[in-house]
């Protein structure tokens, strides 16, 4: 039997009678990078923290490495990095004394802290800050500390909660540059409610709402599903129905201008669309790709679910 | 492991100036009260001699000077006890811990014994004026041992109740102030004097003073230092619960 790297059971967590996450169920295999994807309050940050074992469930079982979160929390806990929502440093240490703390807590040996510190240093880009205090670098130094922490002793789970948040578009870049690196050597869990991060950095991706848990695929099929859109702008006005009626088109809608978007079924290509439009002269003169992004699926989905709940 | 953060713990005490002026302050105040209580020594010492059975230099430089000290650090301890959980909680760090491998009990553990070797460093710097008196005389040993335990006991159940009240908020103020409360009440708790007869020797046992002072008159009561060992652990006790709890909410 395979194991998954983390598998999360049938997880509940009531705040007083406020019910955070309802029977939530996932597997993180090994080597993938999940995005946990939501909107503010769907309870990402709460399941984050019942993985890394800061909360406790009121109900199911998460296991790390096949180590229980409850029943074994050490075991578990060795196999995990964390980072929380604010990253976890303390402001009046160094970053190389903070690390090496770090590195001991996670009962790396005496002999590696050197050679550990300077892999997550080198890692994560802060060779240059080593000797400065944690409170007076900036806040996505900051973040990167976090993150060096969490793979300080190099773990095959990586848990990234929010990890852009209030950074420049730069910093953004960078670190979802790192997410991607670390996901080459290890299964990271990253959530977020920014829907292009999911897009660029992870392999599949998790969709959780109020609790529950309501759509999730990997990224490629998800690609695919989503129908993809062209518009195109014509010099000569025509009927609807010569661009509906052409192969591998679902349906046409007709904008301002001459301009109309036709919508295609998954997996067919345009040929038809520009062979007939050279053919009886359309004047074709403006063609562009639409893809459907993560975010209108998200909004889709999201809205859907509102609209069955009423 | 609990070691490692107790090193964090002692270190980070000295990253501020914090335990720079504490250290500082009671050492000042306190040679002072030293050198006062030694010119009364020796203002006493005509008359003593002519006495049977006097009280020697211990009992009236020593023991005067640690029942000071005493008051002097229960105002002291809620300052260097309140940050060292409830700014964790603050500063949103707790969860480095928790999220390593590492046992609410290590945890909790590492932050006393890191108090606790903040401890031992004050009360050895207070220790060495009684020490001194050895350039010119001899002090009673065995009445000092006894006072430098009493000492080290006093606080460490100090900071045990400390670090429990800095557990329950994130609010270092609100820590402090609940402590010194707390504190205050121990210390207090037998004033009430005789008015409750049948109350009052529980409510003596409980006071924290009273086995505060036979210790520093070098009576070394196993009750006394029962009392001190159950405050200690049931307040550990408490805060490692109360941590936990946390997880559960």
């Amino acid at each position: 039997m395979t194991e998954a790297l983390v598998q999360v059971e049938n997880l509940s967590r009531y705040y007083q009678n406020h019910c955070a996450i309802k029977h939530l169920s996932f597997n993180l295999e090994a080597g993938e990078v999940l995005g946990f994807l939501g909107p503010n309050g769907a309870g990402k940050s709460t399941t984050m923290q019942i993985i890394s074992g800061n909360l406790a469930p009121s109900e199911g079982e998460v296991s790390i490495a096949g180590h229980d979160i409850l029943e074994a929390p050490r075991a578990a806990k060795q196999h995990l990095g964390y980072l929380p929502e604010h990253p976890p440093v303390y402001r009046d240490s160094s970053v190389d004394e903070y690390l090496k703390f770090c590195a001991r807590l996670h009962r790396v040996p005496r002999g590696q802290l050197g050679t550990a510190s300077d892999r997550v240093k080198q890692q994560c880009g802060l060779e240059t800050v080593g000797g400065r205090l944690i409170g007076n670098l900036s806040k996505g130094y900051q973040q990167r500390v976090g993150i060096a922490q969490a793979i300080i002793h190099d773990p095959p789970v990586v848990i990234l909660d929010e990890p852009t948040v209030g950074l420049d578009p730069i910093q953004i870049r960078e670190i979802r540059d790192l997410i991607r690196s670390l996901g080459s050597q290890r299964s990271v869990i990253l959530s977020t409610h920014i829907l292009s991060e999911v897009q660029a950095t992870c392999d599949r991706v998790q969709i959780i709402r109020a609790g529950e848990l309501i759509y999730h695929a990997s990224i490629e099929s998800l690609n695919q599903r989503r129908e993809t859109s062209i518009r195109v702008a014509l010099r000569k006005t025509i009927k609807i129905e010569q661009l509906s009626s052409l192969q591998g088109v679902d349906h046409v809608d007709s904008l301002e201008d001459g301009r109309y978007r036709l919508f295609f079924a998954p997996d067919s290509s345009p040929d038809a669309l520009v062979a007939a439009a050279a053919q009886q002269e359309w004047g074709l003169y403006e063609l562009i790709p639409e893809q459907q992004s993560l975010e209108d699926l998200f909004i889709e989905l999201t809205q859907d679910e509102e609209a069955n709940a009423i | 492991m609990i070691w490692i953060i107790a090193r964090r713990e002692f270190s980070a005490m000295f990253l501020t100036p914090l335990a720079w002026v504490i250290l500082a302050v009671i050492q000042t105040i306190l040679s002072y009260m030293f050198l006062t209580n030694l010119d009364n020594f020796f203002l006493l010492q005509p008359q003593l001699i002519q006495l049977e059975n006097t009280p020697g230099v211990t009992d009236i430089v020593v023991t005067p000077l640690m029942q000071v000290a005493a008051i002097i650090l229960l105002m002291v301890m809620p300052l260097l006890t309140m940050r060292s959980i409830a700014e964790e909680k603050r500063n949103q760090t707790l969860s480095l811990l928790v999220s390593a491998p590492l046992s609410m009990t290590e945890i909790v553990l590492g932050k006393f014994l890191g108090l606790m070797l903040f401890i031992l460093v004050l009360v050895s710097m207070l220790m060495l004026m009684p020490l001194s008196l050895y350039l010119g005389t001899t002090p009673d040993a065995g009445k000092l041992l006894s006072i430098y335990l009493g000492m080290l006991l006093l606080l460490a159940a100090f900071s045990a109740i400390g670090l429990y009240l800095s557990s329950l908020t994130e609010n270092q103020t609100i820590a402090a102030i609940s402590t010194f409360g707390a504190l205050l009440m121990l210390w207090i708790i037998d004033w009430i004097g005789g008015s409750i007869e049948a109350g009052h020797s529980l409510l003596a046992y409980l006071s924290i003073l009273q086995h505060h002072q036979s210790m520093l008159e070098g009576v070394f009561d196993s009750s006394d230092i029962v009392y001190y060992l159950l405050l200690i652990t049931g307040f550990l006790i408490l805060t490692i619960r109360q941590l936990d709890r946390e997880r559960l909410l």
